[in-house]
């Protein structure tokens, strides 16, 4: 039962990891930049949710109507007016602006909110849980887990289904004759930019009344959501929610072997699958 | 009239600047005796960033492999240091040579299973991999486990009688280890191997049309990098003499400063991250009390540069004044001779 136990909490646990890594995994299939600063901005996101609940006195979850649209503006404007111009052949303007906009990100936070871990209040939400068996599962959770399944469900549709999502794929395709198409593609750059952090926002909102954070992990969170990604296959959004699962699962069910080993675990794991399936399980597309 | 060409490598400023290096250099080993245990210290310090910061640009300037975890060699190299010392009874100066030798071991296959991932992912590959080394020391509880562990004074004691005589050493050792780092590069770079590197980074499909072995070309820049960064980072914690798995594996110090002194200086030159770490540290020295606005102010003078002149400060330099200090490239002259 509690080896049962541990992989169900590591599924649900996995809904969050998937949060993390959908925006990764949407803006390297559209223009193949890896944002550095995606951790750190998820956890803005936990801020700007705290700040925002506290001064309205709302429900962290409300607040989302506030939050995933300043992030998705942001996200937009930064990547007109940063991003963009970092696009080319070279992959190490991307990768170094990013890096120096994550240190930049972590230290204003750290000015200030300073370092001490903050949480948002959920009125109970984070408690609240239901028996099913003999298992109990937390309410929180589920709802993570079913909010990442909406997520990679409603990002699905727009790919596949939408005129937006059509330009996305046709840039991510060749930049070139998109443009001649008449796609803008600093625009369409600059919208999946602002769907990206749309996401990062409600991860970052969930992250929040999960657990108590502070400005330094967002590296962390970066791992994370890079080695759901990896683990899924890249440009497979479906395999990133099983990249997610497979890490949450990992970490569970090292953390009950030892609680030291909870995230060795799932590091560990992400390894095992780079040595045996370097593209992943379930890849669309290249590197 | 008779036109003839003459090729050299070597330049007059690169002479002048050979020359003024001499003498720096001489001055900086005299240095226990003219300066205080302060200035030593941050001269000391300033070696072994710019020791870091001349690997780090070995790797991404030239071989294109962008690493945002070479935090993980710092640490190996100083836990190395502290177990080898503790446990194996090692000299330090016999544990900070093994680090390195450990340090290439251990690099294999960490390269084996990373260089997999490719452009932006290899390089938070190689972060995960400098988790897996900071979350690994952490469970070894003869090192400390989390908390860390100081060096025995005896073993302190070991390096040399008296605290000004092991400073002295301590220094010694760290400007030993930046002149080393910065002349390897340099003779990499001038040979047959550098100079397949340096194609490599001017256009990867074009070298490998020409036979080189790109793969392998990158992993031995990648082990040899690897090995110099754990001795290295041996040498940074016998100045500090106390480590923990959060101060040896951290990504901001080992990392990102590096990476901001090689980006501000000039990547991709032997130059740049010299003056990258004298900037750097003329930064830190004036704005280390504002705390954290220094990072900021650190973070946004590297994300300028990269967007506005992406070859650093040495690069506007070398454009307008056509100089380089430590000649790698030939340069043809045209030398009319009248009558004959």
């Amino acid at each position: 039962m509690d080896w049962l136990n541990a992989i169900v909490q590591g599924t649900l646990l996995g809904g969050l990891y998937a949060l993390f890594a959908a925006g990764l995994s949407l803006i390297f299939g559209v223009m193949r930049l890896v944002n550095i600063a995606h951790g750190d901005l998820i956890v803005l996101a936990a801020y700007l949710g705290l700040s925002t609940s506290i001064a309205l006195g709302m429900h962290p979850l409300l607040v989302l109507v506030a939050v995933v649209p300043a992030m998705a503006g942001m996200g937009y404007v930064l990547q007109r007016g940063v991003l963009n111009r970092t696009l080319g052949d070279d992959i190490l303007p991307p990768l170094l602006v990013t890096f120096g906009l994550s240190v930049i990100v972590q230290n204003a936070l750290l000015e200030i909110y300073t370092a001490d871990p903050r949480k948002m209040d959920a009125g109970g939400l984070e408690t609240a849980s239901v028996d099913l068996g003999g298992l109990t599962l937390g309410v929180l959770p589920v709802l993570t887990f079913a909010v990442a399944v909406g997520v990679i469900a409603g990002l699905q549709w727009v790919f596949y289904r939408t005129a937006l999502g059509r330009a996305f794929r046709a840039v991510s395709d060749n930049q070139d004759i998109a443009q001649i198409m008449g796609l803008n593609k600093a625009h369409v750059f600059g919208l999946a930019m602002a769907l990206s952090l749309a996401v990062v926002a409600v991860a970052g909102i969930f992250l929040g009344i999960r657990t108590s954070f502070d400005p330094s992990i967002g590296g962390g969170r970066l791992i994370f959501g890079f080695e759901a990604v990896i683990i899924g296959g890249l440009g497979n959004l479906w395999g990133t929610l099983a990249g997610g699962v497979i890490l949450g699962v990992a970490q569970t069910v090292g953390a009950a072997i030892d609680p030291g080993w909870q995230l060795l675990a799932g590091h560990l794991v992400f390894l095992l699958i780079l040595a045996i399936r370097p593209n992943g399980l379930f890849p669309r597309m290249d590197g | 009239m008779s036109v003839t060409y003459d090729v050299t490598r070597s330049s007059q400023a690169a002479r002048i600047a050979a020359g003024l290096g001499a003498v720096i250099l001489l001055l900086l080993i005299a240095a226990p005796w003219w300066a205080g245990r302060a200035e030593l210290r941050l001269i000391g310090e300033i070696c072994l960033f710019l020791s870091l910061a001349s690997l780090w640009n070995l790797m991404a300037g030239y071989a294109g492999l962008v690493s945002v975890g070479q935090q993980a060699y710092v640490g190996f190299g100083g836990y190395m240091l502290f177990a080898l010392t503790i446990f194996g009874g090692l000299h330090p100066l016999a544990a900070i040579a093994l680090a390195g030798v450990l340090g290439a071991l251990v690099s294999v296959p960490v390269a084996a299973l990373i260089f997999r991932l490719r452009g932006a992912y290899f390089a938070i590959g190689t972060w995960v991999m400098a988790e897996v080394f900071r979350l690994s020391f952490a469970q070894v509880s003869a090192l400390g486990g989390g908390s860390g562990t100081s060096l025995p004074t005896d073993i302190v004691r070991s390096l040399a009688e008296g605290r000004a005589a092991r400073e002295a050493l301590a220094y010694w050792l760290a400007l030993a280890a930046s002149v080393l780092v910065v002349a390897s590069v340099y003779l990499f770079l001038r040979s047959r191997r550098g100079l397949a590197l340096t194609a490599i980074r001017d256009n990867e499909l074009a070298a490998a049309s020409l036979g080189i072995d790109i793969w392998r070309t990158k992993f031995v820049v990648y082990v040899v990098t690897s090995a110099l960064t754990a001795m290295v980072g041996a040498l940074i914690f016998l100045q500090k003499l106390r480590i923990s798995p959060d101060a040896a594996f951290s990504v901001n110090d080992w990392t990102a400063f590096v990476i901001f002194i090689v980006v501000i200086g000039g990547i991709g030159t032997i130059e740049g991250p010299i003056i990258g770490t004298l900037l750097f540290f003329a930064l830190r020295e004036t704005l280390a009390d504002l705390g954290t606005t220094y990072l900021l102010v650190l973070g946004s003078v590297a994300i300028v540069v990269m967007l506005k002149a992406p070859k650093g400060v040495w690069g506007l330099i070398r454009s307008r004044f056509d100089l380089e200090l430590f000649p790698l490239g030939f340069r043809v002259r045209r030398t009319d001779q009248k009558g004959a």
